[in-house]
């Protein structure tokens, strides 16, 4: 481990490459001794690489630090700061211990535009349409189009100048490397840091295809992923508000007669009413401008007939009442609500099929673990081999703190807080998955 | 023996509270404010017979229930999940400037994580002379400071790109909370693992949640103001804001405050990661887009009233009230009109001297009772002028979706009741 970690204490030259060299063994999340001896190799090509070394001398680091604590001292003495600035002491405190290399290559697998931090391995567009359909699809859509309100990964093409822009990988992503590092890392959502670097290639090259950047035939690998040109790749511009705006919002203001007169041009589309129990209504506002006074330095050209809209109190018996005549309906209305939150997941009713969760048809009463074809967790499987049974009590304990009533379960939700959640979310999916 | 005085409480108490909510109505008609006297002072009330509840009642206390309104919220048809979805601060009701972490808005990318201290490791590495690892008692050794900081969701207000939509402060305004930071200065980090600080370097920042948010950070913001904080308001983080470290990057968008805080790596470029290509951009009309847009330009926002806080008194003394903040540094002065912006008065200001934090204003004024069109403009240490809407679009278009800093107008019509509009 000692001999590892020497290269690992690289000077920074030796830092930059070492971003590539462990990236590669990171993708199988493997780190074996084996792994180590061939990174120590890779370190040695990669740094022999690297053009431009600038190392850190002490002394213009103890000056740029002397900078900022002068500064944030006469913040101080302006009474903005709660505290004086933290000291800095010579040197280091000596705080904190060394990364070990696998640590690191756990961790550091971000890739970079240039390529830097892409591990060895390929995967072309069939093995991705299969892939992508599987764990992808429930959400983007099995086309890349997206499901809901689910990110569209394909097409839009030139609409980024229209009212509503399309903002795809193919559109606008103006970097490869940020899907493949995204991909890699942070997706499937609710199963983030599970594909292999194979998987991933094979799922770019599909998200590719799908944005007619490739033909069918095409293989994705770390050898041609710089030759790929992005559509987008010259559509950004760093920041420049302070040269278009700021220079001319920095003015004194008008303080009298800034305008001969205003007028009302738009109303709110919305009118958001507020539940006691939470969240809010969106409701489509039918108030037209006609009727409202314009205004001058005088004041409103005249006092309106006020129409004052339904206050909250009068939305809030509305909805009571709904829930008091409703009945049962109210309450699987209500579970609808709640099913929000596990629809990421999993279906229900007619045609629900499994996907990152089992579907939920017919789950009252059902084994644990029963449905086919879906993979469950060992704590699944062996609640199943028990024979135990989904019914009103099991089904709230789990809801209640899934990783407390089944430990080790792929679920990745933290729980419903409320118990009239739980029930309302039960008589959902009694009705709904009924078979 | 508790059970009977429970019994006998709440049938009291039901009997009190119809009277009082009968009371109250004749009030707001008006007429009936002078007629006899008032049975909450006349009659003997449960509070002041019935003892309280006792100190153990709630070992980490809630707002009281009456309160119970005053809460952060979402609106569901934003976002696909509210695993990655964000809710709103209810600035409307809230007073002074500090935000509570329980009801301060959340933006989660992939669902809040509940981590324990125990098993909080944070990462230093890339182009530094010693790559390390701390764990969390390794970060409360180090010289500490406490800092007040708004953190704004670049997206607050962006829905009111293409128009007055959301009718309330609270979903127009509130992707915004502020707080008082307890952290470690990520410089005194960054020296510990000696870092190559020169300033064409970044500083790669990512969380430890499955979404595993990572931002660049210029070297020269790095070694600035940025805090690598545990604790907020006092207390610890809570875990929907980043329990137990999060990165706070002030003045600067809160997609960049990176929770559950796990690496920071020392680059030579911006690893121009999803959150800061195909998020956090900015399109304009002709189709090009802006990127590393980090800053939030200076903006102020009346709380009350506003739709959610409607004048409810009717003519006479009133305070009408706000918040401003500026990602340059001090609010320095907030004027407010009554008539769309033809006249402007200006405002008083709360505690001044926080850069980079909420300010308070106040307008203590006198309503006639005529209908208003309540604006609000922001000025910071720079000289910079709050834009209206017109302004913005004139620079930008209305393709964006970050960034929409515009002068707010609530029209207040002669009841009191106030709507999120648009004036010319």
């Amino acid at each position: 481990m000692s001999k590892s970690l020497k290269d690992i204490l690289l000077p920074v030259a030796g830092g930059t490459a070492l971003v590539i060299a462990l990236a590669v063994f990171a993708a199988n999340r493997d780190y074996g001794q084996s792994k180590i001896e061939s990174l120590q190799s890779q370190v040695a090509t990669a740094r022999a690489e690297v053009e431009t070394v600038k190392a850190t001398t002490a002394s213009e680091l103890e000056a740029k630090i002397a900078e900022v604590q002068a500064a944030a001292a006469a913040r101080v003495a302006s009474g903005a700061n709660l505290t004086a600035p933290a000291p800095a002491v010579e040197g280091a405190y000596g705080i904190g211990r060394p990364a070990h290399p696998e640590e690191i290559a756990a961790w550091d697998v971000d890739v970079l535009p240039d390529g830097r931090g892409l591990p060895e391995g390929s995967g072309d567009v069939y093995t991705g349409e299969e892939l992508f359909v599987e764990k992808c699809g429930s959400c983007h859509g099995d086309f890349a189009e997206g499901v809901d309100n689910w990110p569209v990964l394909a097409g839009g093409f030139d609409t980024l100048a229209d009212e509503d822009p399309v903002k795809t990988v193919g559109s606008y992503w103006p970097h490869l490397s940020t899907a493949w590092d995204y991909i890699h890392r942070s997706m499937p959502f609710g199963e983030a840091g599970t594909l292999t670097a194979d998987e991933t290639y094979a799922i770019v090259a599909y998200i590719m295809y799908s944005n007619d950047m490739v033909d069918d035939e095409f293989v994705l690998s770390n050898e041609n992923f710089l030759e790929v040109e992005m559509h987008n790749a010259e559509g950004f511009v760093i920041d420049d508000r302070p040269e278009l705006e700021y220079a001319k919002w920095r003015a004194e203001p008008c303080m009298e007669n800034c305008k001969d007169e205003v007028a009302v041009t738009m109303r709110s589309v919305f009118l958001v009413e507020t539940p006691p129990e939470g969240g809010s209504e969106s409701l489509m506002n039918d108030a037209t401008i006609e009727g409202l006074p314009t205004f001058t330095a005088a004041g409103p050209s005249f006092i309106p007939e006020a129409t004052a809209k339904p206050t909250p109190a009068a939305v809030q018996t509305t909805t009571e009442e709904k829930a008091d005549a409703g009945g049962d309906d109210a309450l699987i209305a209500s579970g609808e609500k709640v099913f929000k939150k596990c629809k990421a997941c999993h279906q229900v009713g007619e045609g629900a099929k499994n996907r990152s969760g089992p579907h939920l048809n017919g789950l009252m009463g059902r084994t644990f673990g029963a449905v086919d074809g879906f993979k469950y967790s060992n704590a699944f499987k062996d609640a199943h081999d028990e024979g135990r049974v989904w019914d009103e009590a099991s089904f709230a304990e789990f809801l209640a703190k899934p990783k407390d009533y089944m430990k080790g379960t792929k679920m990745s939700f933290g729980g419903l807080k409320k118990a009239s959640d739980v029930e309302a979310l039960a008589a959902y999916l009694a009705a709904e998955g009924a078979e | 023996m508790s059970d009977k005085t429970n019994d006998r409480s709440t049938s009291r108490r039901g009997f009190l509270t119809g009277a009082a909510a009968a009371g109250a109505g004749a009030l707001a008609a008006g007429s009936a404010r002078a007629n006899g006297p008032d049975p909450l002072i006349t009659e003997l009330q449960d509070w002041a017979s019935y003892t309280g509840a006792g100190v153990d009642e709630t070992p980490y206390g809630m707002p009281i229930s009456h309160e119970s309104h005053v809460v952060r919220r979402n609106v569901e048809w934003l976002t696909a999940s509210p695993i990655s979805s964000i809710n709103f601060t209810p600035i409307h009701a809230l007073d002074g400037t500090i935000t509570p972490q329980g009801c301060a808005f959340e933006r989660h990318h992939s669902g809040a994580i509940e981590m324990r201290k125990e098993d909080y490791r944070l990462m230093i590495n890339g182009l530094v002379d010693r790559p390390l690892v701390f764990n969390y008692d390794d970060l409360e050794r180090f010289p500490r400071e406490n800092h007040v900081y708004f953190c704004e969701c670049a997206a607050n207000t962006g829905m009111e790109w293409a128009g007055a939509q959301l009718n309330g402060a609270q979903f127009t305004h509130g992707m915004i909370h502020n707080m008082e930071y307890t952290g470690v200065p990520l410089r005194t980090l960054l020296r510990e693992a000696g870092a190559d600080i020169s300033a064409d370097k970044w500083v790669y920042v990512e969380g430890a949640d499955a979404s595993s948010n990572g931002r660049s950070i210029p070297m020269e913001k790095a070694l600035d103001d940025v805090l690598v904080a545990f604790k907020a308001n006092g207390e610890a983080l809570r875990m929907e804001h980043g329990y137990p470290v999060r990165l706070v990057v002030p003045g600067w968008e809160g997609n960049m405050w990176v929770k559950w805080l796990r690496r920071i790596e020392i680059a030579d470029r911006a690893v121009e990661s999803r959150e800061e290509t195909s998020k956090y951009t900015d399109v304009y009309e002709d189709g090009t887009a802006r990127k590393w847009t980090w800053v939030m330009d200076a903006k102020s926002v009346i709380t009350s009233p506003s739709p959610q806080m409607p004048i409810k008194h009717g003519a006479g003394p009133m305070v009408i009230s706000g918040l401003a903040w500026s990602g340059h540094g001090q609010i320095t002065r907030v004027d407010v009109s009554k008539d769309g912006g033809v006249t402007w008065e200006t405002a008083r200001l709360g505690k001044q001297g926080d850069a980079k934090a909420l300010t308070r204003f106040y307008l203590d004024t006198k309503w006639d009772g005529a209908p208003m069109l309540l604006q609000s403009r922001a000025m910071d240490e720079t000289g910079y002028v709050q834009p209206t809407k017109d302004q913005l679009r004139a620079e930008r278009g209305e393709n964006a979706v970050y960034h929409n800093n515009c002068i707010q107008t609530w029209y207040v019509n002669a009841e009191g009741v106030a709507e999120n509009v648009e004036v010319s």
